[in-house]
C-alpha cells in the first residue's frame, strides 16, 4: 500500500507526487546537513580562539595545573580533572537509581502510583539548572557541611587508601556536592529515557518469560535488559553528555577553585564553570584564548565519549550475533 | 550540550542587545563594577524620579567593565582597578572616579559580632596563603584577647571572577606581606592558594553567610546590606580601627588625585591613626570619540547631579563622595569627550 492511493485515488498523475516526495527528501537532507555545517562552524571557531593559547602553551595545555591570571601562565588540567570526576561521582549514583526507578515504574508499580510517580519524574527533569544551583547553594550545601560532610571525615576519612578522598575542612560545597547536585539534575533524565526504552519490550516477550516460571529478577535481568541494551547505553551516553557539559547548578556548589585535591570534598572547578565564570572577565587576549581552549578540549572530550559510546554499541552487537 | 547551551546564551545575549539598542535613546548604558553597584542603583533610582531618564547598568566585574568600554557596546564602563597612562591613551579613553568606599573582611563564626574580631593585614594575608588554618592559631588570638574563638578550620572566600574588589584587596595584602607579593601577586583575579571562589560581591556575601567558620572580602555596603559580621582592622599606623565612613575619609584625605593619570590613586595602606587600611575609589570610564554623543552627554549629566545631589545616599551606604576640588578637576577632564562633529559633549553651562 503506498501513501497517495487513497489521497489521489489515481485521478492525478503520479509526477506531483514524486515532484513533493523530491522536495520533501531535499528539505530533510537540508536540515541533516544544516547541523552538521552548525558544528563544523563551532568546531572551527573554537579552534580558531583557541589557536593563540595553544601557540603559546603547546600541547602541555592539557596536563598543565597552573592557571595564574596574574603571570598568564594558563593549562587545563585542573578543569578538566575536575569535569571528569563530578561527571563520574554524578554517573555512579545516577545510573543505578534511575534504572532502578524506571524498572519500578514498568514492572512492579501499583497502577495507581505510575501516573503520579511518571508525571513527577518529567517535573523534575523540567527545572532549570539555575535552580537547582540556587537551592544547591542555599539548602543542600549547609545540610552537607552541618551533617554528611563530618559524618564523612569522621568514618571514612581515618580509613586507610580511601581515606584521602575524604579529608580535609567540611567546605559544604566542593566536589562531591556537585556531583550529587549532578546526580539529582540527571536521574530523572535516566529514569524517564529508561521507563520509555523498558515499555518497547513487546509484552508478549515478558509474559512468555512469566509463564515459564522466570522470577521478576530473572525477567528484567536475562529478558529486558538485553532487548534494549542498546538504547539504554545510548541514554546513558545522553545523560553522561549533560553532566559533562552542566554550568549553572555546578558553578554555585562547586567552589570554583583551580587546583587538583586528593578530596572529594575539596573545592574544585570544571570546565564549563570556569568559563561561565571567567569569560566576561578575561582581561588579557591570552586569557580569553585559554578559556577557549578549555571549550575546545571539552568538545573534544565530548566527542570521545559519544564515539566511545557507538564503538561499545557496535561491540555489543557483535557479540550478541546481531 | 554544551553547544546547545552556548548558542542558546549566545541567541539570548544577541536579542538582550537588541532590545538595549531600541532603549538606548531614553536610559543610560554602562557595565562594570560590582563594587560601586549599591551606590550607582540608589542614585538611578532617584535620578529616574527627578528627570525620567533611567540608568541601565550591569554589574559584571571590572573586567567586563573594561571590555565592553573598549568594544563600545556602553556609554560607560566602570571599573575598580584604574587604568594606566598609556592603556587609557591607547583606547582614547578619559577616566575619572566616581566615590570611594571600603573593602572589609567578613566572617561567620560562631557567637561572633560585628566587630568583634581584629586582624591585621599579615595575618589576613596568612589566612589567605592558607598558613593560617585555624580560628584559634596563636597569630589570631594574640590579636583577640578575651574572645572565644573556636577549634574550627578556616573556610577561605574569595572571587571567582576577575574583580577590582579583588585587586585593591590583593593590592593591599601584597604591601603589608613579601610572600603575598613574591608569589601571588596583584591582580582582578590571582592564583588563590587555598577556598573557595564566588561570583561577584554578592556571591562572596551569600557564600560566607552559609558556610560556617568562614571569611571573605566584599565591599562595605553588601556587608551592611546582608547583616554580615565584619572585622576591625589594625591599620598601618598601628592603630585598630572599624569600617565607618570616617575611617574611608581618611584614607582618602591625604591622596594625590593629580598625581596619576585619570585619578588612578590607589588607596590601600595608606598612612594616618584613623585609616581604613582597604579603601578603594571606582573609576567611571567613557570614550573621548563618542559615537554617540547624545548618550554620552546624557551619561555625564548623570554624574554632575550624582557629584551635586548623591553625597546622602552615598553617605547612607558609608561610601565617600569626592572632594569637591577633585570633581571640579574631573569636569575640566570631560570637556576632552567629543561627539562625531567634533564638538565638547559636555560644557559646564549644562
Amino acid at each position: 500500500m503506498t501513501a497517495t492511493s487513497d489521497y489521489d485515488s489515481g485521478v492525478k498523475s503520479t509526477r506531483p507526487v514524486a515532484q513533493s516526495d523530491r522536495i520533501f527528501g531535499s528539505l530533510t537532507l537540508a536540515a541533516a546537513v544544516v547541523v552538521l555545517l552548525v558544528l563544523l562552524g563551532v568546531f572551527a571557531s573554537l579552534v580558531m580562539g583557541a589557536w593563540p593559547a595553544f601557540k603559546e602553551y603547546g600541547l602541555p595545555f592539557l596536563w598543565t595545573a597552573k592557571w595564574n591570571p596574574v603571570t598568564d601562565k594558563f593549562g587545563a588540567l585542573a578543569p578538566l580533572c575536575g569535569t571528569v570526576v563530578t561527571s563520574i561521582i554524578a554517573m555512579v549514583i545516577a545510573v543505578p537509581v534511575g534504572l532502578g526507578i524506571a524498572i519500578f515504574l514498568t514492572e512492579t508499580c501499583p497502577r495507581v502510583l505510575r501516573r503520579p510517580l511518571g508525571i513527577a519524574i518529567e517535573l523534575l527533569a523540567g527545572i532549570p539548572s539555575i535552580i537547582y544551583g540556587i537551592w544547591g547553594l542555599f539548602v543542600f550545601a549547609p545540610f552537607m557541611q552541618s551533617y554528611i560532610q563530618p559524618f564523612l571525615i569522621d568514618t571514612l576519612g581515618h580509613v586507610p587508601v580511601i581515606g584521602t578522598l575524604f579529608a580535609g575542612p567540611p567546605y559544604g560545597i566542593g566536589m562531591l556536592t556537585a556531583g550529587l547536585i549532578l546526580a539529582m539534575m540527571i536521574l530523572p533524565f535516566i529514569a524517564s529515557l529508561a521507563r520509555d526504552i523498558f515499555q518497547t519490550v513487546p509484552p508478549m516477550l515478558r509474559e512468555s518469560a512469566y509463564g515459564m516460571g522466570m522470577t521478576r529478577w530473572e525477567v528484567n535481568r536475562h529478558i529486558v535488559i538485553p532487548h534494549v541494551r542498546t538504547a539504554l547505553v545510548g541514554g546513558i551516553m545522553l545523560s553522561l553528555g549533560r553532566a559533562l557539559g552542566e554550568t549553572m547548578a555546578v558553578t554555585f556548589v562547586i567552589g570554583n577553585a583551580h587546583r587538583i585535591s586528593g578530596s572529594i570534598l575539596a573545592p574544585g572547578t570544571t570546565i564549563s564553570a570556569a568559563i561561565a565564570n571567567e569569560f566576561t572577565e578575561a582581561t588579557t587576549p591570552i586569557y580569553t584564548s585559554s578559556l577557549i581552549a578549555l571549550g575546545l578540549v571539552l568538545f573534544i572530550l565530548t566527542f570521545i565519549v559519544l564515539a566511545a559510546a557507538q564503538w561499545m554499541l557496535k561491540r555489543m552487537k557483535q557479540k550478541s550475533g546481531a | 550540550m554544551f553547544i546547545t547551551r552556548l548558542t542558546l546564551t549566545a541567541a539570548i545575549a544577541g536579542a538582550t542587545l537588541a532590545s538595549a539598542a531600541a532603549v538606548q535613546a531614553a536610559d543610560i548604558s554602562g557595565a562594570g563594577a560590582t563594587f560601586p553597584y549599591p551606590i550607582y542603583s540608589a542614585w538611578a533610582k532617584t535620578y529616574k524620579e527627578k528627570t525620567g531618564t533611567g540608568l541601565n547598568y550591569q554589574a559584571i566585574g571590572s573586567g567586563g567593565g573594561i571590555k565592553q568600554i573598549e568594544s563600545r557596546t556602553v556609554t560607560f564602563g566602570a571599573s575598580d582597578k584604574p587604568l594606566g597612562g598609556d592603556e587609557l591613551e591607547k583606547n582614547t579613553l578619559v577616566q575619572f572616579p566616581t566615590v570611594m568606599g571600603g573593602i572589609v573582611p567578613v566572617v561567620n563564626v560562631e557567637g561572633i559580632k560585628p566587630g568583634e574580631l581584629v586582624l591585621d593585614g599579615e595575618t589576613l594575608a596568612k589566612i589567605y596563603e592558607g598558613k593560617i588554618t585555624k580560628w584559634n592559631d596563636p597569630a589570631i588570638a594574640k590579636l583577640n584577647e578575651g574572645v572565644k574563638l573556636p577549634d574550627a578550620a578556616i573556610a577561605v572566600v574569595h572571587r571567582s571572577d576577575g574583580s577590582g574588589t579583588t585587586f585593591n584587596y590583593t593590592y593591599y595584602l601584597a604591601s603589608v606581606d613579601e610572600t603575598w607579593k613574591n608569589d601571588i601577586g596583584v591582580s582582578t583575579a590571582v592564583e588563590w592558594p587555598v577556598g573557595l571562589g564566588a561570583k561577584g560581591n554578592q556571591g562572596v556575601a551569600a557564600n560566607v553567610d552559609q558556610t560556617k567558620n568562614s571569611i571573605g572580602y566584599v565591599e562595605y555596603a553588601y556587608a551592611l546590606q546582608n547583616n554580615m559580621t565584619y572585622t576591625d582592622m589594625i591599620n598601618k599606623a598601628g592603630k585598630k580601627v572599624a569600617p565607618k565612613a570616617e575611617a574611608f575619609a581618611a584614607a582618602a584625605a591625604n591622596a594625590d588625585w593629580s598625581s596619576q593619570p585619570g585619578f588612578g590613586v590607589i588607596l590601600a595602606n595608606q598612612p594616618g591613626d584613623k585609616t581604613w587600611p582597604m579603601t578603594a575609589a571606582t573609576f567611571i570610564l567613557m570614550h573621548k570619540d563618542a559615537k554617540d554623543g547624545a548618550a554620552s552627554t546624557e551619561a555625564l549629566k548623570f554624574f554632575d547631579w550624582a557629584y551635586a545631589n548623591g553625597g546622602d545616599a552615598a553617605a547612607k551606604l558609608d561610601y565617600i563622595p569626592m572632594p569637591e576640588n577633585v570633581v571640579a578637576q574631573i569636569k575640566k577632564e570631560w570637556g576632552q569627550i567629543k561627539g562625531k562633529d567634533g564638538s565638547a559633549v559636555w560644557s559646564m553651562n549644562h
